[in-house]
């Protein structure tokens, strides 16, 4: 619960530049497999950067630092996102960009504890990560700990009823250091989240359940540091949920203009295009 | 249109001349003739916890059914009442492992089982965390029908890498079992008796200590062998002075950890002498204990003349549990006539 500014070998680089580089590792990644969760990726970089860069007390060359901010990434295949945060974070190496996903890599497809640095927990199987974090929220207090623990989680995740389990435990329990992230960009594998469980509305369903609830643009690196700001410093004894709404494939217009899809299908001569594109963008 | 596995449902029924009531859940097993303890889960768990300040208890809405009260009364800032919520059960279990506690979780083993599996395979053994799953109504102890009757935990289990599993017999067992547990680095799957749970093993070896991942010979016989777990190792050693009056002689090797299990002991005990092996378990004849012996027998080519006991592959009965232990062949004298039968 450090609220200081992040150490010096972090200063004097935006956000902006954060998460521009944070989309560029993992467009190379996905050019290394010629496929991957990119969309996502491209969607939740300002998200990943907020967390990562403003909010989060770590240190990059102890990942199991016991003071160290908690984050958990239920979502699984969201892997090659936090593998680029990772690596601007310094926690994981830049030089093994290119063995993600291959044989005997640190980085599989799917994020598993026991493979990668800073990989907390093994997601995957949709809605998990929240139920793991009552439980690291509840062991962090009984230490006598002040870390937060923060997990990310999809809309998709809000169709599984495990994830309300752990809403309603983390209510009942006033886990007031527990910050849930929806990366809500309405889009699943069969088609758009709010055709499927995630009607709405949202922040107040999170809200009855007893949540501190924000919902921000989720590509407003502004707005987002606004949102953990607030969830970080609140005072009240409620378990904190920001929901982002995020734009997939964000920062690279042709594919963000594509019919948009789960799994994005880029074309093994647009990954040099989508490359072009977001270096067009690159923040000053 | 009814469906023909629900014709039954309309058949008019009358009282019967002797009242039998169905067993309720909160009741012990009944075992005649041996003295009970009270809670040995509960009891052990909180002399364990004395010593070690790492071990927590949850429970999904069963502690009272599963004995950990008696945890949450001696130690209620240890305790996390996490509500009827299995998933989140075990998922929260595993968040507190992750902290450096020692988790140790209660439910109804269809519970854990059935409906927190995924929960158990991804959050707790994958990484092989230590939690301890500790699970009441273990296969068929109560006649409250399929909705309870865990009748194919082990087998759900075995399939599980990580997951030691443990089917106690008795009260030295299930006490025996808790600073064993705590103590192993990895997940744990037990299947519990609890309430007044009578004490077996001592009477007829009065030396007997659980080990984990030992089995060990009870009792010495020539005829037959029954290797067995949980309460069928009680009903094999009750088959077995039954089958003394016969002048039959059978022996008993208790086979309280299911998984690693001790393939050493049992391909020695099964070599000895020829004699007709029978495994006997509380559980569906489908992946359980005897499917495991029987895989061991065959590749040490120690199968000699092999039978199981237990139960069959179908949804059991709702009733008392005495008739249905009777109809499904889990009483002493139905072990002691098939094992008779066969030889």
């Amino acid at each position: 619960m450090n609220a200081s500014p992040r150490p010096s070998v972090l200063a004097n680089m935006s956000l902006e530049l954060r998460a521009w580089n944070i989309r560029r590792k993992a467009l190379l990644m996905g050019e290394v497999q010629g496929q991957g969760y990119v969309g996502q990726a491209l969607g939740v970089a300002d998200v990943l950067a907020t967390a990562w860069f403003h909010a989060m007390d770590y240190r990059a060359e102890d990942p199991e630092w016991e003071g160290r901010d908690r984050f958990y990434l239920s979502i699984g295949h969201y892997a090659i996102a936090l593998y680029a945060a990772l690596m601007e974070a310094g926690i994981l190496p830049e030089d093994e960009l290119e063995t993600y996903g291959m044989d005997d890599s640190r980085m599989p497809m799917s994020g598993m504890a026991s493979y990668t640095p800073g990989m907390e927990i093994t997601g995957g199987s949709l809605g998990h990560g929240l139920g793991i974090a009552v439980g690291a929220a509840l062991g962090l207090k009984r230490k006598g700990n002040p870390a937060f623990v923060y997990n990310l989680m999809s809309d998709g995740e809000l169709g599984e009823g495990s994830t309300w389990e752990a809403v309603m435990s983390a209510n009942q329990w006033q886990l007031d250091n527990l910050i849930c992230i929806v990366d809500f960009n309405n889009q699943q594998a069969d088609g758009p989240s709010r055709e499927m469980l995630a009607r709405g509305p949202e922040a107040p369903k999170w809200a009855a359940f007893g949540w501190h609830a924000q919902e921000v643009d989720g590509n407003d690196l502004a707005a987002l540091v606004a949102a953990f700001d607030t969830a970080r410093a609140l005072t009240d004894p409620k378990p904190r949920v920001i929901i982002c709404n995020t734009r997939m494939c964000k920062g690279v217009d042709f594919l963000e203009a594509r019919e948009i899809t789960h799994f994005v299908r880029v074309e093994p001569d647009e990954w040099a295009k989508a490359l072009a594109k977001l270096d067009e963008g690159k923040p000053q | 249109m009814t469906l023909a596995s629900m014709a039954r449902k309309y058949e008019p029924r009358k009282a019967p001349a002797a009242r039998v009531a169905t067993s309720a859940m909160i009741a012990s097993l009944a075992a005649e003739g041996y003295e009970t303890v009270a809670a040995p889960f509960g009891h052990a768990l909180v002399e364990a916890a004395k010593k070690d300040a790492r071990i927590v208890g949850l429970s999904a809405d069963l502690s009272k059914y599963t004995d950990l009260h008696v945890f949450a009364n001696a130690m209620p800032d240890r305790f996390y009442q996490m509500g009827m919520a299995e998933q989140l059960l075990m998922s929260a279990a595993s968040g507190l492992a992750r902290e450096g506690f020692i988790p140790v979780a209660t439910t109804y083993a269809v519970f854990a089982a059935r409906r927190a599996y995924d929960f158990i395979a991804m959050a707790i053994a994958e990484e092989n965390l230590p939690v301890k799953i500790v699970c009441a109504l273990p296969g068929l102890t109560t006649g409250y029908g399929p909705s309870h009757q865990a009748t194919e935990d082990l087998a759900i289990f075995r399939g599980l890498p990580n997951m030691v599993i443990i089917d106690p017999c008795d009260a030295d067992d299930v006490a025996g079992m808790v600073p064993e547990m705590l103590r192993h680095e990895g997940p744990v799957y037990a299947r519990l008796l609890r309430g007044k749970v009578p004490t077996v093993l001592t009477r007829h070896k009065p030396d007997y200590r659980f080990r984990l991942g030992k089995a060990q010979m009870i009792r010495e016989g020539r005829d037959a062998l029954v290797i067995s777990s949980g309460i069928m190792t009680m009903r094999a050693l009750d088959a077995a002075e039954m089958l003394a009056a016969d002048q039959v002689d059978v022996g008993v090797l208790h086979v309280p950890t299911i998984k690693p299990l001790d393939v050493q002991t049992i391909v020695t005990e099964a070599r000895r002498n020829g004699r007709l092996v029978v495994t006997a378990e509380n559980h569906t004849v489908n992946g359980g204990l005897g499917e495991a012996v029987a895989r061991e027998l065959m590749l040490a080519g120690a199968a000699t003349r092999f039978r199981m006991i237990g139960l069959p592959d179908e949804f059991l009965e709702a009733g008392a549990l005495p008739t249905l232990h009777e109809m499904y062949g889990l009483t002493a004298a139905r072990v002691a006539e098939r094992i008779k039968g066969w030889l």
